[in-house]
């Protein structure tokens, strides 16, 4: 395959930056989208010139670094992630941008590589539950309904890449704040803190820039674990609960 | 910037201080508005049974609640209650607006739409669109400070006036305004809904979204449908 890259080129968080063009000759179906980029960074390497920074760890869809904004669409044209990505879903010739998360909470800090940290924070402001830690107890010590369990189990799957921000025309975090308060918040062990929780994590999400939800759903329809726009539901429900009981 | 993930909790933490504090203001107020239009438009269908219908509706408006409330007592508590959530769905619709803006100042140079409906992204400035109908219609109706074709005592008679053939351009006005309204209703019930915390799977998800899309129907068509037959001469 022969394709096209532009790609958003940019020294450091206070550059401007701008699309840098690339052409790639020597691509096949098979290569992961991420691959295709060390391909692009071993011939810059070799021509003595700056690598693209992109993020990546995992390489298999689970630890949610990789994300990059691909012609426009976040993970690019397939529900998943950018390294589960593969050029089978591109045509020959393509021409493809690639983008940076755009989000002033996630600042660039080189080329496609944006500070994610706003997410820890909402995290440490009460994504958490509070116990002693030690043995672990029994799994069935302490009965959880089966619904309850398998839609914990579905938002747990929230990997924090930031897709639903990078998607949201508010840049607005609730996808991934509502799944990590509807996974804590279904569950027995989530209830002591569960009014706080909300309360604190959304004020942090506040805090720290991103905008406010619309219901537009174009999160959801970004997000490659598939969460729906129910944890939204469930986190404007938490916060108003906690809102009654005089948070 | 902060490059390390080290905790900076804001100073306050209050539930009523969020942005989803902010959408609650502006669903309740929004849901007001709806079973607002909704009256409205029930009542407006009454020029389909004649002058004598309409003129009493009107007027029953005014006595409604007497002799408990004094005349136009009611009509002036349902007037402030209405300006009250006008003031405080404008105040909530900017605030988030200028965060939006604020949350994302460097723009995508590529960005395609995966889910988005027209009616959400319709949202804001049909809202302003919205603002301005409705101060040209409380201008042309309720003070009558605007006057199109004729005053007169009758309200039947001012609503035939208004939307005569010689003065098309009421009636696009009008037309523009209900689709306007129609996508802000089909828009905003879903997400009013779904801001109170009622669609939690998929099947209430589906369910809101029919109903959104059932009220912008009922409402924008009840609405122009009377107004539709005094242009075509039926009601006279
Ligand atoms: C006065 C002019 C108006 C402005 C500037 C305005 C603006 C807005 C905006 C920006 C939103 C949020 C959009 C979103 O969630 O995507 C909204 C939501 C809404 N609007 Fe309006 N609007 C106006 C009038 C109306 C009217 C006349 C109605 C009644 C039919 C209405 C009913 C609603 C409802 C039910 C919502 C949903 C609340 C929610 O998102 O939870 N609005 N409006
Ligand atoms: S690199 Fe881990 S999810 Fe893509």
């Amino acid at each position: 395959m022969k394709i096209t890259l532009k790609v958003w080129r940019q020294s450091g968080p206070k550059d401007s930056g701008g699309l840098a063009t690339y052409e790639l000759d020597d691509i096949t179906e098979d290569m992961s989208f991420l691959e295709v980029l060390d391909v692009l960074n071993e011939g810059l390497i070799t021509s003595g010139e700056e690598p693209v920074a992109f993020d990546s760890d995992c390489r298999e869809g689970i630890c949610g670094m990789c994300g990059l904004m691909i012609n426009g669409s976040a993970h690019g044209p397939e529900v998943t992630t950018t390294c589960q990505l593969h050029m089978r879903s591109f045509s020959d010739g393509e021409t493809i941008t690639v983008e940076p998360w755009r989000a002033d909470a996630f600042p660039v800090l080189k080329d496609l590589v944006v500070d994610r940290s706003a997410f820890d924070r909402i995290i440490q402001a009460g994504g958490f539950i509070s116990v002693n830690t030690g043995a672990a107890p029994d799994a069935h010590a302490v009965p959880v309904p089966k619904e309850n369990a398998d839609k914990a189990f579905a938002s747990a799957a929230c990997i924090g890449c930031g897709a639903c921000v990078a998607a949201c025309p508010n840049a607005s975090g609730m996808l991934f704040m509502g799944a990590k308060v509807t996974h804590l918040g279904l569950l027995p062990q989530g209830q002591p803190e569960r009014d706080a929780r909300v309360v604190k994590m959304v004020n942090q999400h506040d805090h720290e820039g991103f905008g406010g939800c619309t219901n537009i759903g174009e999160c959801a329809a970004a997000c490659p674990k598939e969460i729906p726009m129910d944890v939204i539901s469930q986190l404007n429900k938490d916060l108003r609960t906690a809102m009654q009981h005089g948070r | 910037m902060r490059c390390v993930a080290t905790s900076t909790l804001p100073p306050s933490i209050q539930a009523r201080r969020t942005t989803i504090a902010m959408k609650l203001v502006m669903a309740v107020s929004g849901s007001l508005f709806v079973l607002f239009v909704i009256a409205h438009m029930y009542g407006n269908l009454k020029m389909f049974g004649g002058q004598a219908a309409y003129d009493d509706y009107a007027h029953h408006l005014r006595t409604l609640g007497e002799p408990i409330a004094p005349y136009s007592g009611v009509l002036w508590i349902i007037r402030v209650v209405l300006l009250g959530s006008v003031l405080a769905h404008i105040y909530s619709a900017f605030y988030l607006w200028s965060r939006a803006q604020g949350a994302r100042t460097t723009k995508y140079r590529m960005k395609k739409a995966a889910a988005a409906t027209i009616s959400a992204r319709f949202m804001r400035w049909g809202g302003v669109a919205l603002l301005l109908f409705l101060i040209w219609h409380i201008l042309q109706f309720t003070t009558r400070t605007i006057n199109v074709n004729g005053s007169h005592d009758s309200p039947y008679d001012n609503y035939v006036a208004a939307f005569q053939p010689s003065v098309w351009w009421v009636f696009v006005i009008y037309a523009l305004a209900m689709v306007a309204l129609a996508m802000h209703i089909r828009h905003g019930v879903w997400s009013a809904t779904q801001t109170l915390g009622w669609t939690g799977n998929v099947r209430a998800r589906r369910r809101a979204n029919t109903l959104a899309i059932t009220l912008a129907a009922v409402v924008s068509i009840g609405f122009i449908l009377p107004a539709v037959f005094v242009l075509f001469g039926v009601i006279k």
